[in-house]
């Protein structure tokens, strides 16, 4: 199959790669640029593991592809913090203990703040919707909520 | 002798007996003694079986001492998830 | 008393909340899973697998695929040996098939190949010639006569003659006169109930890379809950000696039980062998529903007598379990659980295994219990309404507590039941008003928990901290739990210590992390191998000292002498010790290896209230309350996450997820679209209520508390969802097509 070459941003750094047609943004991520922390939990966009934002919008990138990324703002969990300084919600996920395994983690953390981005202030019910698409088998989610609703209190604080 | 409880599947090839008395000072010797007395109950020792003593389950250890007024109740081999 | 026993003391460190050691590296995206590694010249790997339920394997053409550019190695079940044994030829057969197949998605060929396109593109140039056979995936339609045989000649010897020859397995627990109980009983009665298999649900799928050379040493790198049994059974399925085979245990993406087996791994391992290169495997999510994990499905009748102010008489249930198409034997525990929770004259449980044509059962949290005890708190849940009794008032009147003969036999020591009942009693949660098609409903729990083969060394590093190797994958937080006991036992900050998971060359073996094990028999031993470390600190500060080594003691993190007449020195830190450990006689390590036992059977209690929608059968749950014995809560925090995952586990069982095959026996919902696990918007916070009944079989009182939680919300949401709609649901899951369906024929 012919490659097609992408230009992109992904967490403001500029970068190229290429990938075939119908390859998909979370391969070319995790493949072809060894940024293996969005995951794959399901390919078919049912559990949210491999959540990013494109153009600031969240997407699952296994349903968006690879080619898709040409002249986009990818930003994916590797981006989250700054530096060294973690971001409000990475630090209240360690300190609620919101994460057990820690493989939805990195989905449930892009989509948290996507939505705190457009809703600083969510009510539980508000964010237990919009985290509807990130599925977490170990915690029941009820740490998830609190560590977001720590991290978005602060952030409003800030 | 210590007397072994035996679970309901076990007893057809003890005789029919819930409780069977052996001499043994340890799980080890209680299994020996009971394969050997029994020769049906060997498939399930093989299998696999653990032992509560006075409550308490064990899963191997051979050395476990057991006293002549301890409980002692045969069970299947435990696994978890 | 046994030196590791029960001692009470006052915790500095144990049961505060320290952030876990891999967080940082878990919220940025930097911690490995099994999918994550790569290694140089790593081919990929896919799996050809079985669309009949059950068929014969006439032949296998693997040449096309070979043929093609970029294959570089394909085995089948010719590049295994058959094993004698009959566990390890299951387990071989499980991961490729030999002669049949026996489920949909049961694997019968696989390709390495330089990229994952070029794989997938050789599996659809291998012709597999099947020849179908008769098929069943049911409980009851397997044990008919005449119903279609997974495999001949499994059948143990407790089996009683003239069965389906697909029962394999029969177990008879109880004792007391069971006649003479129902014949006090002032009603009794008696209910079938019906479950389907489900699957563990873990997020991450099965992922392994293998890479064997060729002077036959190995390496695999596997998300799995137990890096040393995987060694284990890999090597003996390819001939290989266990030193040369090492493997790492990734970071795990959940388990539950499920990555207690293998599924694929020697195919990775045989796959590498053959194309001299690495080998990466990662499975499907379709793949993990097809082929691996699922839980037993089940077939039940329990009966229950009651006078009319709750005394239980007698009480006896018969359990139908399929593991699918291999023998297992889980229903042993699903068995002698069943009635653990009640003080009673009168028992009996039977079971059966029974096969079918579906993959391998694997263990998920307290395998066997939540099936047996959803029967049976359903009847007496029922049993409370028929009389208008209080369900809590009626479980605390009949509870088993310290004294009583079990129904599986031993005489119960200190367990916290009554507690855990009372606790629930007296919970606001209890009495709190319900609205229109609201139910509460409630459901004890229980789970044995074991201990088993753990090793754990301490290295005294000469700045004063502290490394902890131990051998147990990390599925919630255990490195932070081990790190918090090792700090209470030596006495230094918890963040001078940091503990890792050992490959399985670096460390002796550690049994698979199941049973709630982890936190209990890891902790023993860590808590073991700090008290070698402090001995040995206390030997080098008494040699410095001039004085015996019996005259040292340790307190708060230093050597002291003990008594007056041991001399007058100021007392000699952790880190100084450790400073001159080099001129005091070389480095300092403590470690501890033992088969633990002791772990303390563990109790739960569950309160929920649900809304039924009577338009569309939909059950909502409103309020969720975990009741559950610790025994001594070390990191409470994700002590609490294990209640709250299991209970959401548990609701998802009750509610919604199953696995449903068509009359072709194929899976018709191998995804997480159409297998639906609770997402956020299903549920609400679940409580919980953390008792602290001190194990006494551990130095500080410890209790696994991993698998209990998943037993009680079968039966607490059941039970709620038929008080709400004024009948009771006897099969799970309670889909909203099938609380429609109840609620039509209600009227
Ligand atoms: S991997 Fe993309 S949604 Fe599951
Ligand atoms: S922490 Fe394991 S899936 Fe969410």
């Amino acid at each position: 199959m012919k490659t097609i070459h992408v230009s992109t941003t992904i967490n403001g750094d500029p970068a190229e790669f290429i990938c075939t047609p119908d390859e998909t943004l979370l391969d070319v991520l995790r493949n072809r640029l060894g940024l293996t922390g969005a995951k794959e939990g399901c390919g078919t966009g049912d559990c949210g593991a491999c959540s990013v934002t494109v153009n600031g919008r969240l997407v699952c990138s296994c349903l968006v592809l690879g080619a898709e990324a040409q002249d986009a703002d990818i930003s994916t969990i590797e981006g989250m913090a700054d530096g060294d300084t973690l971001h409000p919600l990475q630090r209240a996920f360690i300190e609620h203990a919101a994460l057990q395994c820690g493989i939805c983690t990195p989905g449930i953390l892009v989509a948290a703040k996507a939505l705190l981005e457009k809703n600083p202030d969510p009510t539980d019910e508000e964010l237990r919707y919009w985290l509807a698409g990130n599925l977490c088998r170990c915690t029941g989610y009820d740490k998830i909520i609190r560590a977001v609703q720590a991290a978005a209190a602060e952030m409003r604080g800030a | 002798m210590v007397k072994v409880l035996l679970w309901g599947t076990l007893r057809s090839a003890a005789d029919g007996q819930a409780e069977v008395e052996v001499e043994a000072g340890t799980f080890k010797e209680l299994l020996d003694e009971l394969a050997s007395r029994y020769p049906g109950l060997e498939p399930q020792i093989r299998r696999g079986v653990s032992l509560a003593l006075d409550g308490k389950i064990y899963r191997e250890a051979w050395f476990t001492e057991i006293g002549p007024d301890s409980e002692v109740v045969l069970m299947p081999y435990m696994t978890g998830g | 008393m046994a030196l590791d026993a029960y001692q009470k003391r006052e915790f500095k460190q144990v049961g505060t909340r320290p952030n876990r050691p891999d967080g940082v590296d878990k919220v940025t995206g930097r911690a490995m899973y099994g999918a994550d590694a790569t290694a140089p010249g790593m081919l990929h790997a896919k799996i050809l697998r079985s669309p009949h339920a059950h068929a014969r394997i006439v032949s296998i053409d693997t040449s096309a695929a070979e043929a093609l550019a970029g294959v570089k190695a394909i085995v089948t079940a010719a590049d295994f040996g058959v094993p004698e044994d009959d566990f390890l030829r299951d387990v071989q057969d499980h991961c490729m098939a030999r002669g049949k197949v026996l489920y949909d998605g049961h694997a019968v060929a696989a390709v390495a190949a330089t990229t994952i396109a070029a794989a997938k593109a050789a599996l659809k140039l291998i012709k597999v010639e099947y020849e179908t056979l008769p098929h069943v995936t049911d409980v009851d339609a397997a044990m008919k006569p005449g119903a279609p045989v997974v495999q001949a000649g499994r059948a143990y010897e407790n089996v009683p003659a003239g069965m389906s020859e697909n029962v394999t397995h029969h177990c008879e627990f109880g004792h007391g006169d069971l006649d003479a109980g129902f014949a006090k009983a002032d009603r009794v009665v008696e209910r079938h109930f019906k479950t389907a298999a489900t699957h563990q649900g873990y997020i991450e799928p099965n992922a392994c890379l293998a890479s064997v050379t060729s002077d036959g040493k190995a390496e695999l790198w596997v998300c799995t809950q137990g890096q040393y049994f995987y060694r284990t059974l890999c090597a003996a399925l390819l001939g290989m000696e266990a030193s040369q085979l090492r493997v790492t245990a990734s970071e795990i993406g959940g388990g539950f039980g499920g990555k207690t087996m293998i599924y694929m791994e020697p195919v990775a391992l045989a796959l590498s062998k053959k194309a001299g290169r690495p080998v990466k495997l990662v499975l499907t999510r379709d793949e993990v529903f097809r082929a691996t994990g699922p839980t037993v499905s089940s077939s039940m009748d329990v009966k229950i007598g009651m006078t009319k102010d709750g005394r239980i008489t007698a009480a006896q249930a018969r359990l139908c379990y399929s593991g699918g198409a291999f023998p297992n034997t889980t229903v042993d525990m699903g068995a002698q659980a069943a009635f653990a929770a009640y003080d009673l004259d009168a028992v009996q449980t039977l079971g059966w295994n029974v096969m079918t044509n579906r993959p391998k059962e694997s263990a998920y949290r307290a395998p066997g219990a939540p099936l047996s005890i959803y029967a049976v708190e359903s009847v007496v849940d029922e049993l409370c309404q028929h009389f208008g009794l209080d369900p809590l008032a009626v479980r605390l009147l009949n509870a088993a507590d310290k004294g009583t003969k079990s129904s599986y036999g031993p005489t119960f020591d200190q367990i916290g039941l009554k507690a855990t009942l009372e606790a629930a009693q007296a919970h606001p949660h209890y009495t709190a008003p319900l609205g229109p098609n609201q139910g509460r409903g409630l459901s004890c729990g229980f789970w044995f928990n074991f201990g088993g083969n753990t090793c754990v060394s301490l290295n005294v590093n000469t700045d004063g901290t502290v490394g902890v190797t131990e051998g147990n994958p990390d599925i919630g937080g255990s490195r932070a739990s081990i790190s918090l006991m090792a700090a209470e036992e030596l006495g230094i900050p918890y963040e001078k210590i940091r503990t890792i998971v050992a490959d399985t060359s670096s460390l002796g073996y550690n049994d698979v992390t199941d049973g709630s094990r982890v936190t209990f028999a890891v902790g023993l031993a860590t808590i073991k191998a700090a008290r070698d470390a402090i001995r040995k600190m206390c030997s080098r500060a008494a040699k410095i000292w001039g004085i015996d080594e019996e005259a040292v003691e340790w307190v708060d993190g230093a050597a002291v002498p003990a008594g007056p007449n041991a001399g007058k020195f100021p007392p000699m830190t952790l880190a100084e010790i450790a400073a001159v450990s080099a001129e005091t006689g070389g480095p300092i390590a403590g470690h501890y290896e033992v088969n633990a036992d002791g772990a303390g059977v563990s109790f739960g209690v569950h309160l929920c209230d649900i809304e039924v929608d009577p338009e569309t059968g939909a059950t909502k749950v409103l309020r969720y309350t975990v009741f559950q014995d610790a025994g001594k809560a070390v990191h409470p925090s994700y002590v609490e996450g294990q209640m709250q995952g299991g209970a959401v586990q548990g609701i998802g069982w009750a509610l919604n997820e199953e696995y449903i095959y068509g009359t072709d026996g194929r899976l018709q919902n191998a995804g997480f679209l159409d297998y639906r696990i609770p997402v956020a918007s299903d549920l609400p916070m679940i409580d919980t209520v953390i008792l602290e009944i001190p194990n006494p079989g551990h130095p500080y009182g410890v209790r696994g508390v991993g698998e209990t939680g998943i037993v009680p919300p079968l039966a607490a949401i059941a039970n709620a969802v038929s008080r709400a709609v004024g009948v009771r649901m006897t099969e799970l899951p309670m889909s909203p097509p099938k609380l429609l369906k109840a609620l039509e024929a209600k009227g």
